[in-house]
């Protein structure tokens, strides 16, 4: 189908990727995968005709092709959905699957509405989607509107489909209809190109590997004839040895303690304690309420009732300047939209919650200040180019640590961490465990969302699971399966609680 | 990758720079005049009140705002003062009051903008309007003249410092001030923090709506003392001063490459902003093009300039 040879680009001297390989059979679902900054999305952009290559062919179909933009690779066949959907919330549903190629009474400019609102209705339950056309696409879930994209993808006669990271926002549900969605395709003769981090997911659906690293093409695999840990080895090119580092942490008192904590619509009488040196860790599927939880008691958005008790005394956390000064730190769930100033440098980026300690009297330290950032690129392993490095050209993993560095800075007796490792690579993950635990050995209380169910296990001193706002169980390490923490994410609570 | 952007950026900032110097060239090949000294300082003379303005204004626009009240809180502060001084109060009391009245019409809009999360470009047009307004019940629409003699007041806006026009030299000292605040303080690195990410900022425990108010109370401040000087070099206070200073600092801003959006920009080409619309000015009367004409020139750089800002960003 696609067949992409020697493939080379270089931005301003610096190589990207280097005589890189990539063969894509008609109905295969092949994962490209390889840490953040190893070239994939390059690969695809330039495959795409986002970016032109230095050298290299690209062969679709048997022939020798040379895109210089996107709509070219689309009339051929090749459509991408993007991480960040491209979908216009306000426009109904039928709206953004014909944008760009709408239907009209000849030259009129006049829509034929009624036609593209049945097209669109056959398209989406052809993909087992039924819903109302003409409702706002803002009314889908993040799962369901992947299911649009991937409905615009075949209605422009798409016969390949790049992938990126399409499960990173989705519950578990919705990611077991995305995948039943993208077999029956494959069965029909389309072609997939998935992109993740997802490894289990990756040896659930796709046929074939290809692995990159460095820019560099290291090779590709059947699936049925690899393991885990070649790729992963294959990917960091070295042994990571165990996926989980190991933690000494001695448990102390009572750090936390939350009770009866409510917002309106968001979470209902959440209670839970955390001790000093313990990683308690918050599952729960997307739209559980375990972001809004940590955001107030962060004090971003503030709670209806209840009470948090710190260090055995009660507190109001008001704003997030308050939860600050109590030593709580809050690494969020969404490193661009939360965590950083994308236009700052990295050193900038750490210096945002530690005025107090690079100031006096409103006057920036310059010395101060890159202690602080060269202490902390050492301590995290940040890899920069150096203080004046933008945070937007860093790489996922490097972005987290960024976000974590900024919270370390303040010396955190509790730190919240949500989702710490999405979309980060597989090295980068491993590195960021490791903190979370010297932390917790510190004596440091970690609360720990995560929406990956071994990293729960393998990182949580205890779990609480919640569902649709409320606590549906508190188990502590040796209760903990993906199967039971599941069944009580999707609200099979109160049963199990009962017979526990 | 990071070489290019950082080459790009240089570029970015030296480029209103260089389309001074083309205009300063093109004028003084049309009209030799433009050169002598006595010009020269007539034109920073004329620039510094749009200049402290535009300074002011990029505070605002780097937290991600704008203000188009401070022409009519430069009316409005104008004619208080002129009004307490003709009543007999001490002029420099009178002079303070007033750079504090300035501050609080500013600090007004920073509550409304940041605690009543009205729209900046809403919250100002709204004051825009009712500060015009009050001066002009204030002052029943007639100039308020018969100000006195006081030296400090006479010599902010028409004395000379070794040479050099007094109002020009307030301008550089603010200049001083502001660009030090701007790169040296936590303050400044706030005032881009908010622009650049407000909800990062308010996650990384800064107070974001207190600095908005500051910025607001700033811009307002330093209208107050644009009026002053105004005040002092017509001997009056005028009920239509001020009017469209608005435009004229918001486009020294954009003419100094910072982004309306926010987050990104530096004084350094307000400053060489304010200077370009300065020169224009003059220039174009030196060569005696109408004045009616002179709009359109003005408009026109203005907009060349944004849309060759826009090519080399995208």
């Amino acid at each position: 189908m696609i067949k992409m040879t020697n493939i080379s680009k270089s931005f301003s001297g610096n190589q990207v990727l280097k005589d890189v390989q990539f063969s894509l059979e008609k109905g295969e679902i092949h994962a490209l995968m390889g840490e953040n900054g190893a070239g994939k999305s390059t690969m695809m952009k330039i495959l795409t005709g986002i970016y032109s290559r230095d050298s290299g062919t690209i062969e679709v179909k048997g022939k020798e092709v040379e895109f210089t933009s996107p709509k070219q690779a689309e009339e051929a066949g090749i459509a991408v959905i993007h991480q960040e959907l491209n979908i216009l919330p306000h426009l109904s549903i039928t709206d953004n699957l014909f944008l760009g190629k709408e239907e009209t009474f000849g030259r009129s400019g006049i829509l034929k509405t009624k036609a593209m609102r049945e097209k669109t209705r056959q398209a989406l339950a052809e993909l087992g989607l039924n819903v109302d056309p003409s409702q706002p696409a803002s009314t889908l879930s993040v799962g369901q509107q992947q299911i649009v994209e991937i409905a615009k993808a075949l209605s422009a006669n798409a016969e390949v489909i790049v992938m990126d990271e399409p499960t990173a926002a989705l519950t578990d549900r919705e990611i077991d209809t995305l995948f039943e969605t993208v077999r029956g395709l494959q069965s029909k003769g389309v072609s997939f190109i998935y992109i993740s981090h997802r490894m289990e997911e990756i040896f659930a659906l796709c046929d074939r590997i290809t692995i990159l690293r460095d820019g560099q093409y290291v090779g590709d695999r059947n699936i049925k004839e690899t393991s885990f840990e070649e790729i992963v080895q294959m990917m960091v090119g070295r042994e990571l040895g165990e996926r989980f580092p190991e933690r000494n942490a001695q448990i102390g008192d009572v750090k936390l303690a939350v009770k009866g904590l409510s917002r309106k619509d968001c979470f209902e009488d959440v209670s839970f304690e955390i001790r000093k040196g313990e990683v308690l860790s918050i599952a729960g599927l997307m739209g559980a309420g375990r972001t809004e939880v940590a955001q107030s008691l962060f004090g971003y958005k503030k709670a209806d009732s209840g009470t948090v008790v710190l260090d055995g005394r009660e507190v109001k956390i008001d704003k997030p300047k308050t939860a600050k000064e109590l030593g709580i730190g809050y690494v969020t769930e969404d490193r661009k939209s939360e965590g950083l100033i994308v236009d700052f440098t990295v050193e900038e980026n750490v210096s945002m919650t530690n005025f107090s300690s690079i100031s006096k009297n409103g006057l920036i330290s310059k010395d101060k200040e890159r202690s602080l950032y060269e202490g902390m690129v050492k301590r995290l392993g940040i890899r920069t180019s150096g203080p004046t490095q933008t945070a937007k050209s860093l790489s996922g993993g490097n972005q987290q640590k960024v976000v974590i560095a900024k919270w370390l800075g303040i010396e955190p007796e509790l730190l919240i961490l949500d989702e710490p490792t999405r979309g980060v690579d597989v090295g980068a993950k491993k590195e960021i465990y490791s903190i979370i635990n010297e932390l917790a050995e510190r004596g440091v209380a970690i609360l720990m969302i995560s929406s990956e169910l071994p990293e729960v296990i393998g990182m949580a001193d205890r779990v609480i699971v919640m569902h649709e706002g409320k606590v549906t169980a508190d188990l502590p390490k040796r209760e903990m399966t993906q199967e039971r923490i599941m069944h009580f994410a999707t609200g099979g609570g109160k049963l199990a609680v009962e017979n526990s | 990758m990071q070489l290019k952007t950082a080459n790009q950026s240089i570029i970015q900032k030296i480029a209103p720079f260089i389309g001074l110097i083309l205009i300063i060239l093109i004028i003084s090949i049309l009209e030799p005049r433009f050169l002598a000294t006595s010009n020269l300082l007539n034109v920073l003379r004329q620039v510094s009140m749009n200049a402290l303005i535009a300074f002011g204004m990029t505070f605002v626009i780097l937290t991600g705002g704008i203000d188009l009240s401070v022409g009519s809180i430069l009316a409005l502060t104008g004619a208080v003062t002129a009004g307490m001084m003709a009543s007999g109060m001490d002029p420099i009391l009178a002079m303070l009051i007033g750079l504090l009245l300035g501050a609080v019409l500013g600090a007004i809009n920073g509550i409304i903008i940041a605690k009543g999360k009205v729209a900046p470009f809403i919250a100002t047009l709204a004051t825009m309007t009712i500060y015009r307004g009050l001066t002009l019940v204030y002052t029943e629409g007639r100039p308020i003249s018969g100000l006195g003699d006081n030296m400090a007041f006479q010599m902010l806006g028409k004395g000379y410092f070794l040479g050099i026009p007094i109002p020009v030299v307030t301008m550089l000292i603010s200049f001083a001030i502001l660009y030090f605040i701007l790169k040296k303080t936590t303050f400044g690195r706030r005032v881009f923090a908010v622009g650049g990410n407000e909800e990062a900022s308010i996650l990384s425990g800064i107070n974001a709506d207190r600095v908005k108010i500051y910025v607001y109370a700033l811009v307002g401040l330093l209208a107050g003392l644009a009026s002053l000087i105004l005040t002092s070099r017509l001997n009056s206070a005028q009920p239509t001063a001020g009017e469209m200073f608005e435009l004229d600092a918001i486009a020294a801003v954009v003419l100094g490459g910072t982004s309306l959006t926010g987050g990104r920009g530096w004084i350094v080409g307000t400053l060489i902003g304010a200077l370009i619309i300065g020169v224009l000015n003059n220039g174009l009367n030196l060569i005696g093009v109408s004045s009616f004409f002179q709009q359109v020139v003005k408009g026109a750089v203005i907009l060349l300039a944004v849309l060759l800002d826009r090519k080399k960003t995208a």
